[in-house]
């Protein structure tokens, strides 16, 4: 049974691809809200139009998405926060951006308290398409009360080299009684540059929505603008994508295992795995000219062939993984220091992950078996054998091991596609004057799954762009993750977070 | 954990010659910096990096630049936790307009005198940020900036070839 069999819709967007959209009523928005909070399906995305919104859903057991739309002229529409807490940051920037309030009864009135707007854009509501402007009132956390209890505000400048963002936290000596977030400091407007780009200027910008997730967002980009446009990618350039991919992937999962390390002060694997990393991104330099691989995923395909050298630069680095990487991770078994302080640190609980849809090392770390590269099969993932660890501690630990097997299975994954590759085309060339379509589609990053949708006007322009990161469902975790810990653990739990904030501001 | 120590002691270092500093950063360096303040510094300066809106990407090559191959301390470049102990602001991103008031405050947080590096292609005139309501554009629209290092995002040699030519020009004028 399809996920809209069971959702009374008015009927389905004919142009939408490759997953079905439809527009709702409230009833029909209403039942898709009961799915979600009795857990039957999880939210992947939601987001706005100026009088529209939208709902993307996954059905986990059968692999199968679909968005609903509800059309709200009058400017309100039925609060889907209100009942299922994870929409909650979404729906609030809906609110900024669009100016659509969220309806629901008075006893479960939405919070409606900015979340990107932080009363400096000079004007309100962006991209409502009028000019509304709301009252600015200071920004009101939550409260926590009780006896001794006492404040640290910390950001959003932080001590390291790190995004800005603004946590507060509420703790009774050491121990952490409340943290919650405050974001948006790095919101960029990608939503607004999106409008009217054209393919290539609109790449540019899902590359650069969250820099360490470049190529996934290429990636996604690229897929869903492919749906809309109904294109085949050449078999080679799949290749190159997912190479390109598992690349970052390596990349970030060694400079992150070594930053949790070093935030438990053990600064020798913290050595150890930089060295791996920037050998990584050198081989990465190499073989497609960009370190970060930016602007190589482009619409149709890749832009730009492996070089010549760069097929024996990779086996090199896969080489000295090989060689290195086994002992980094007896280091870490080995060294009860460091485990005293990762073992039951920052827990989350599984039914946490599966009500918010968490994904990536989060998810897998307490016993959600999501990743999209299996559970959706794009390819070239549905040619490519890998496992998907998966534990169920939960613990910063956990996340820690999640990413060493993945480690693993990203040097297998590009072993085999050195393997399988053949010479052949790299690009399709997008079809000139395909009217109005719509694309959705969902990679797998290093932290989690990207879902990009869009819709292109008949000159292939970009309409509409909305690209949700995998933090959007992974941030609010973190703030029930920290409680009962001890505030000194929050750079660990932080880290082994490892949220974007730029993806999640936009 | 011993035997990692010991090759770590036994083998070659992977820390790599410097590059020769950006000669355009150092002549966009002696139109600006004030002769008199360098006498107070010595060949070291403390860096306090302000994420002013960026992707993250120029972050990740900052971070680099802390790893065995280019290993920054060599030269006396430390980055530092707070502005109050910062000589150089090192800003990146397009600023937006939710940063600025935060960089206005990190800036004036920093004791004279100090420097401020841009770092990346939106620090430098917003790039593909350029233009959007949330962003003002680049890091001198909002505080003075010194010295300007290009890339999107500046490969960590890139950003080493500009922190050295600023570290030559303040200890040469000493």
């Amino acid at each position: 049974m399809g996920i809209l069999d069971s959702i009374p819709h008015v009927h389905a967007v004919p142009s939408h691809r490759p997953w079905p959209r439809a527009v709702v009523t409230e009833a029909g928005w209403q039942a898709a809200i009961d799915r979600l909070v009795e857990g039957g399906l999880t939210l992947l995305g939601f987001w706005g139009e100026p009088t529209a919104v939208h709902m993307a859903m996954l059905d986990g057991s059968s692999a199968e998405i679909a968005v609903v739309t509800y059309a709200c002229p009058a400017g309100t529409f039925p609060s889907v926060a209100s009942r299922h807490p994870p929409a909650l940051r979404l729906e609030r920037t809906i609110h900024d951006l669009f100016g659509l309030v969220p309806d629901a009864a008075d006893d479960l009135r939405p919070d409606l308290r900015p979340w990107l707007d932080h009363d400096a854009w000079g004007r309100s509501y962006p991209l409502s398409g009028r000019n509304a402007s709301r009252d600015a009132q200071p920004y009101r956390f939550l409260p926590a009360e009780g006896e001794a209890l006492h404040q640290v505000a910390v950001g959003p400048v932080h001590a390291g080299i790190i995004e800005p963002g603004h946590f507060r936290f509420s703790a009774n000596g050491e121990h952490v009684v409340r943290l919650e977030q405050w974001l948006g400091y790095t919101h960029k407007g990608i939503e607004s540059l999106m409008q009217g780009a054209d393919l290539e200027a609109a790449a540019k910008l899902a590359n650069r929505t969250s820099g360490d997730s470049a190529v996934a967002y290429a990636f996604a980009f690229a897929r869903a603008a492919e749906a809309a446009l109904d294109i085949q990618v050449p078999r080679r350039a799949n290749y190159l994508r997912a190479l390109m991919a598992e690349l970052e992937r390596l990349a970030n999962h060694f400079g992150d295992i070594g930053a949790i390390c070093n935030d438990a002060s053990f600064a020798l694997m913290h050595a150890q795995t930089g060295i791996l990393r920037e050998r990584t991104l050198r081989a990465a330099d190499i073989a497609f000219g960009h370190r970060l691989m930016m602007d190589v995923v482009v619409p149709g395909g890749v832009a730009r062939d492996i070089a010549p050298d760069g097929l024996p630069a990779l086996r090199m680095l896969l080489a000295e993984i090989n060689k290195v990487f086994p002992r980094l991770i007896e280091l870490y078994d080995n060294t009860a220091s460091l485990q005293d302080r990762t073992v039951t640190t920052g827990v989350v609980k599984a039914d946490y992950v599966r009500q918010f849809g968490a994904g990536g090392y989060v998810g897998r770390a307490s016993g959600r078996d999501f990743d999209a590269r299996r559970t959706l099969a794009y390819a070239p993932y549905d040619h490519l054998s890998f496992e998907v660890p998966v534990l169920d501690m939960g613990d910063v630990n956990a996340r820690v091991w999640i990413r060493i097997r993945e480690v693993e299975q990203s040097v297998e994954l590009i072993a085999q596609i050195l393997g399988l590759m053949e010479p052949g085309e790299i690009r399709t060339a997008p079809p000139a004057g395909r009217g109005g379509c719509e694309g959705l589609a969902l990679t797998e990053a290093f932290r989690g799954d990207v879902l990009a949708w869009l819709r292109l006007d008949g000159e292939l322009r970009v309409e509409r762009c909305h690209l949700r990161d995998a933090s959007w469902f992974q941030w609010p975790l973190l703030e029930t993750a920290i409680e009962g810990n001890i505030i000194a653990d929050f750079p660990l739990c932080n880290k082994s977070f490892n949220c974007s904030y730029s993806g999640a501001d936009l | 954990m011993r035997k990692t120590l010991l090759e770590s002691l036994t083998h070659g270092s992977l820390t790599e010659p410097a590059p020769a500093p950006d000669a355009s950063a150092l002549a966009e360096l002696a139109a600006k910096v004030d002769r008199a303040a360098q006498a107070r510094l010595g060949r070291s300066l403390a860096i306090r990096e302000v994420d002013a809106g960026s992707c993250n990407g120029c972050e990740l090559e900052i971070h680099a630049l802390s790893n065995a191959f280019y290993d920054v301390e060599r030269f006396g470049l430390r980055f530092v936790a707070s502005p109050r102990h910062a000589d150089v602001l090192l800003v990146t991103g397009p600023v937006t307009r939710n940063m600025r008031q935060a960089l206005e405050r990190t800036y004036n947080a920093t004791p004279d005198p100090k420097w401020v590096v841009a770092v990346g292609g939106c620090a430098i005139d917003g790039g593909i940020f350029r233009g959007s309501y949330a962003c003002v554009g680049g890091v001198s629209e909002t505080i003075p900036v010194d010295l300007h290092i290009k890339g999107c995002p500046p490969s960590p040699t890139d950003l080493l070839r500009g922190l050295l030519a600023l570290l030559e020009h303040v200890s040469a004028k000493r």
